[in-house]
């Protein structure tokens, strides 16, 4: 009977669960976190959430735990999702997938009601991440005690009422206090806490920042002695942020931050196994210089790792000057040539080529597509990007047109090609980037492409079918009224007894509004193509005799499949009355806010505003997505794996931008204006210019709203005219196209697809910037309720600004009709010759317009979809056609 | 420490076994199970073995008996299916309230009568939560793995209904079992917690999973480690296995968690495994045999029957128990290695 009174002493680890257990004890090696499944830190993820692509999102997870990810993160905190309902169905999804579910989760948000709600829908132990005192003790208190209840680990930030901990002090202060609320009111097992003490960067050239690791480190260590059984953790590639770009620096810098934090008791987080070199092996020069640096050993610590980071940037450079593949035989060449994209020999070897052959015909058929089959196999493979296909598009052009006169003469010589495409933007549409892009790449793979260009009326889509009797039809748009121009063109192609299979591209369409709205339209074959690479399988399977007809009867029963699913999976959201939605509006205590008179009320113009100003306020990340580069800019340089492409591109863009500027190609031109403003009868704002009155009609989220949250429409951010306050907005068009259309032109007349692509998407690039730099202008000086703002250009993008410029056709206002009134109120036409085509596109394409609200309370968000009721209301206000109304808003109609 | 506990620090304690098994010796028909009350009931109720409690408390009330004679500690109240949601099968829902609170009250005042008889064996009544038909964290609709047929919620409710009433009617000990999904059995604690918060009381918990089969695995896919992880952050006075598998197949998964954990460990398995005809047929001496080698290996604290068992069976353990000393516990270190 001895043992019953013996007291078991166990030791307190960190205990997770998924289906297997994950016990953390101090054996463990480092656990890492996988943190793929954040929409905030993958743009795929992010990407696929929006497009409720979950079946892809699941195999990001699964890679993830595949790689060795002990723990997944998963957040969907981003303004235009529903991260509520994307966090319980992504998590539902998962725990059906065993090879996933077997590890704990990390639910990740900065709002209680998304990690509560995941909280809901898992049965393994998972950790909550995070929360802190930022709020306030009482708050702290209430969520941990749920978070106890529901059987989690959490992970508390070291933030407090005050900031954030950003020294040794405040991050040791802020731990304590943490964790004895945590243990001794809450009665929080201690071995289920987890600290994130904020890594963050050093080497900045700030002297404030010189302790940065060592604080984290030292923290790190007393926390761990001092606050029994706890874990800590953190990002750590935050320490190297200062390093981006340069990947040997950055890999020595977190390997030695690594070392040391797990010495000092660091024992989770999240680390990209990709970027970290093995510490033995970091060069001992490189190795003291980061170690100097970590541990702020001397003051110059800084500048001395600079200077070795420039060493290791120069000889990266050196090694791009190789010719040493010129020295071998003619057919590895040309292929060399064309995966490469260098023209700069093409012509010579091409004539040797034709002098070896009997017939000129041959050296295209044989020489030429051997190289670009490799490109296809490679491109295919994923082991080439996009610009390289675009650049070996244009040596393959070169060579093609250097042949053809040889190949004319003899007469009998004919090219054969696998098959003719027809491309288009429809009616109504000006954006071809990608259009032109899918062209190019087809065009490699021996297609032959008749491109009608923007704009293209369905009657002649239609003609020129029939007359160069095409074997595929590609249609592209951007703008929503578009896809109404492509269900068109499918029932008309159905009346005229079509065969040919049918392309559908372009940003706003998707496989659901192909497969729900196109797809039963036409009874041969409808296809979502979004990408380049796909195009290719895709009208291969097509036009193969072998698989045509098989393929076509898969595609017809996978779309009714997906149309089938789609519907039945929709979420049936709920949704009120527009007068209940107007009684929930977002309330703003007009007496209280700040409104600020403008400083020069009426309109402006800019002509021939100055390029190099707006340089500096260019978002790069959307350049390398028309280019199907996916990442941030300028992570996206270093990536693992479209890093050295992306970089390549960047360069290219960045000289063909300074002769953009120097020789003035393009022309940039702005109309702006500020007005007195006030909202009537809850959703329409009255606007004075010069004692004529507009107004803008704005619409109103309809869906149901959690307690508390009210339900915006853009009206709600200016003053109701029954307060009495004089209130103000403003409206604007930037314009960076003028040029664009006869430089891309002229590129396109010397066979250079690359360059004329690469203009069109700077010239996007311009006018964006144009339209942060006129905000931030229009802020701090012509209306100046920012005067002091201090923002830089990371800033802007992540749109951290005082006050919103919601542009028509994007999520506050999809209705592009409002686009008219801006016309009216500042003569876009008149004054800097932007004009609206019959679908409300901007022409030239390149061009920006929208509102200003300067209100503090002003904030962007997603209108979602409407009802019958506002509908009707919304044609009554503006004095449209009911139909009219319903055709223009059909995107955003609750069916 | 409570009574339970203390008697738990000095011996290994008996569960009861089936009461489903006793009950099916009584050949009630549709008239016995409807008595007077339910006479005009809209539909048919026979098989609705809670609502015996109502209608032949009388028959509930031998069968606790029966077990308490032979040598159980424990017995379990007639519950296995009182929450709204197991009873809207019936359309019973309204009934919840009173069924757990009949239940507890007969199986009180029969282990009382035990107790007052022999007060060196204290006699107590756990009230049982069973799993309820539906599954949060499973998918009932092979297409839609992401659809679910019940939330956290709505199973926190309902469990937390039926847990109230099981203590207004003056159960011992809350027992949260068969749980094959953990997920519902993690509603049921959260009720019971908040039970315990608004009413600041103090009341044992048990939870008993179920292994499905010789995978090893909940019928939500964890194992016996990540289930026992899953559900220990309510403190508990016991962790085991009931159900689905006989005692010899459940030996390895006891053993997975009674080396991690300074809780009570519990196992309730069936009379073997079911014979051809569904039926469960080892006898009462050779379910013992299996039950010594827990002993032998000092893997348990509290030990019963499920499915096939009957007093016979639980007469055969209660006596091998009685030669064996409990494993040991730690009640203040809530902590699962």
């Amino acid at each position: 009977m001895a043992e019953i009174d013996l007291e078991i002493k166990v030791p307190r680890y960190l205990k997770l669960s998924g289906l297997e257990p994950l016990v953390i004890t101090p054996e463990s090696n480092f656990i890492n976190v996988g943190e793929r499944t954040n929409v905030a830190g993958s743009k795929k993820f992010l990407r696929l959430i929006k497009e409720g692509n979950f079946e892809e999102a699941l195999s990001v997870a699964r890679h993830q735990v595949e790689g060795g990810a002990q723990i997944i993160d998963i957040n969907m905190d981003d303004g235009l999702i529903d991260g509520k309902e994307a966090m319980v169905r992504f998590l539902n999804l998962v725990m059906a997938e065993p090879d996933i579910s077997k590890v704990p989760v990390m639910i990740d948000s900065s709002k209680w009601e998304i990690i509560e709600a995941g909280l809901q829908v898992v049965q393994g132990k998972c950790v909550v991440n995070s929360i802190s005192l930022k709020e306030g003790e009482a708050d702290f208190i209430h969520h941990a005690k749920l978070i106890k209840r529901y059987g989690a680990a959490v992970i508390i930030m070291a933030f407090d009422e005050t900031g954030q901990a950003d020294n040794y002090e405040r991050r040791i202060e802020i731990a304590k206090r943490s964790y004895d609320i945590l243990v001794n009111m809450v009665k929080f097992k201690p071995e289920d806490i987890i600290f994130d003490l904020n890594i963050f960067p050093v080497a900045t050239g700030m002297d404030e920042h010189r302790k940065n690791a060592i604080d984290f480190i030292e923290a790190t260590r007393w926390v761990k002695q001092n606050l029994p059984h706890c874990s800590v953790s953190g990002g750590v590639s935050n320490v190297s942020f200062s390093f981006r770009g340069n990947d040997t620096v950055r890999e020595a810098m977190h390997s030695v931050f690594l070392y040391h934090a797990i010495q000092a008791g660091m024992n989770i987080g999240i680390v990209n196994p990709a970027m970290l070199e093995v510490y033995d092996n970091i060069p001992k020069d490189l190795l003291d210089r980061v170690e100097d640096v970590m541990f702020d050993k001397r003051d110059d610590a800084t500048e001395r790792l600079l200077d070795f980071a420039e060493t290791v940037k120069q000889t990266s450079k050196e090694r791009t000057v190789d010719l040493s593949w010129r020295e071998e035989p003619l057919q590895n060449r040309i292929t060399t040539a064309l995966v490469k994209g260098i023209d700069q020999y093409i012509v010579e070897d091409v004539e040797e080529a034709r002098n070896s052959v009997s017939q000129p015909i041959e050296v295209i058929e044989g020489h030429l597509m051997i190289g670009m089959n490799v490109v296809g196999d490679l491109f295919g493979s994923g082991k080439m990007f996009l610009p390289q296909v675009v650049k070996s598009a244009r040596v393959m052009k070169r060579a093609v047109a250097y042949l053809l006169p040889y190949i004319e003469a003899e007469k009998n010589g004919v090219v054969s090609s696998n098959g003719r495409i027809l491309m288009a933007t429809v009616k109504g549409d000006v954006h071809d980037i990608g259009k032109n892009i899918v062209g190019v790449v087809l065009a490699c793979n021996n297609y032959e492409i008749i491109d009608l260009g923007v704009m293209v009326a369905p009657e002649k889509i239609i003609s020129e079918a029939k007359k160069h009797n095409v074997d595929v039809i590609g249609l592209s748009g951007l703008i929503t009224p578009s896809l109404d121009e492509m269900v068109f063109l499918s029932k008309e192609m159905q009346r005229q007894e079509f065969k040919v299979p049918l392309l559908i591209g372009g940003a706003t369409t998707s496989k659901a509004h192909t497969a729900v709205k196109i797809d039963p339209n036409y009874e041969s074959a409808v296809v979502h193509v979004n990408d380049a690479s796909r195009a290719v399988t895709i009208v291969g399977e097509l036009l193969k005799k072998k698989t045509s007809v098989a393929y076509k009867k898969d595609l017809k029963s996978d779309y009714a499949e997906f149309r089938t699913n789609f519907l039945k999976r929709q979420t049936v959201k709920s949704y009120t009355s527009i007068e209940a939605a107007r009684r929930n509006k977002f309330k703003i205590d007009w007496h209280a806010s700040e409104i600020v008179k403008p400083n020069r009320l009426g309109i402006q113009t800019l002509q021939d505003f100055d390029l190099n100003k707006l340089v500096d306020f260019i978002d790069w990340t959307p350049f390398f997505r028309s280019w199907e580069l996916h990442g941030r800019y300028p992570d996206i340089l270093t990536d693992e794996v479209v890093g050295e492409q992306a970089t390549e591109l960047f360069e290219d863009a960045q000289q063909m931008l300074q002769k953009i500027i120097s020789e003035k190609l393009l022309t940039a031109k702005a109309v702006f204006g500020l007005f007195e403003a006030n909202t009537i009868n809850d959703d329409d704002i009255s606007v004075k210019s010069s004692e004529e009155e507009f107004i803008f009609r704005t619409l109103r989220q309809q869906s149901k709203k959690a307690e508390g949250r009210p339900n915006i429409a853009l009206a709600d951010f200016i003053a109701p005219i029954a307060t009495e306050i004089k209130d103000y907005m403003g409206c604007f068009c930037v314009t960076a196209g003028f040029g664009t259309k006869e430089l891309a032109a002229k590129y396109e007349s010397e066979l250079d697809d690359y360059n004329a692509i690469l203009v069109k998407a700077l010239a996007d690039r311009l006018a964006e910037a144009f339209a942060e730099y006129l905000h931030k202008n229009v802020r701090q000086v012509h209306w100046g309720y920012a005067a002091d703002e201090n923002l830089s250009n990371a800033d802007l993008i992540k749109e951290s600004y005082k006050g919103i410029r919601p542009a028509p056709g994007y999520p506050a206002c999809p209705d592009h009709l409002e686009k008219k009134t801006i016309w009216e109120i500042l003569k876009v036409n008149e004054q800097i010759g932007v004009a609206l085509t019959e679908s409300l596109a901007m022409w030239p394409a390149a061009s920006v317009s929208g509102y200003y609200f300067g209100n503090p309370e002003a904030r962007y968000f997603g209108l979602g979809k409407i009802k019958e009721d506002q509908l009707r209301d919304f044609a009554k206000r503006k004095e449209i056609e009911y139909e009219t109304a319903r055709r223009w808003l059909q995107p955003n109609i609750a069916e | 420490m409570s009574e339970i506990q203390k008697a738990l620090m000095k011996r290994i304690l008996v569960l009861d076994g089936a009461m489903g098994t006793m009950l099916q010796r009584y050949n009630f028909n549709e008239e016995d199970f409807r008595g007077e009350r339910f006479k005009n009931f809209h539909k048919s109720v026979k098989g609705n073995n809670d609502l015996l409690s109502l209608t032949q408390p009388q028959a509930i009330a031998q069968v606790h008996a029966k077990y308490f004679e032979a040598g159980c500690d424990i017995v379990e109240t007639n519950t296995f299916s009182g929450t709204t949601i197991a009873m809207a099968d019936y359309g019973m829902e309204d009934l919840v309230n009173e069924l757990n609170f009949e239940s507890a009250r007969i199986a009180k005042e029969v282990a009382d009568e035990f107790t007052n008889k022999e007060p060196h064996k204290p006699r107590f009544v756990a009230g049982a939560i069973g799993p309820t038909n539906k599954t949060a964290s499973m998918s009932p609709d092979v297409n839609d793995p992401g659809f679910r047929a019940i939330s956290f919620d709505e199973l926190r409710v309902a469990y937390k209904q039926q847990a109230e009433a099981l203590i207004d009617g003056g159960v011992d000990i809350l027992l949260v079992e068969t749980v094959f999904d953990t997920l519902n059995a993690k509603a049921a604690l959260f009720a019971i917690d908040e039970i315990k918060e608004e009413r600041n009381i103090e009341i044992p918990i048990m939870v008993s999973g179920t292994i499905t089969d010789a995978s090893g695995r909940t019928l939500s896919g964890q194992t016996a480690e990540a289930f026992l992880i899953s559900v220990s952050h309510i403190p508990l006075l016991s962790i085991g296995f009931n159900c689905a598998l006989g005692a010899k197949q459940l030996t390895p998964h006891l053993e997975a968690i009674a080396r991690r954990t300074t809780l009570a460990v519990s196992a309730y398995p069936n009379a073997g495994l079911p014979n051809a005809f569904g039926e469960y047929d080892e006898s009462p001496d050779q379910m013992a045999e299996q039950i010594r080698e827990y002993l032998d290996k000092k893997l348990i604290n509290i030990i019963g029957g499920c499915c096939g068992t009957t007093p016979e069976h639980i007469r055969a353990i209660a006596k091998i128990a009685s030669d064996f000393s409990p494993r040991s516990i730690n009640f203040n270190s809530q902590v699962t290695v």
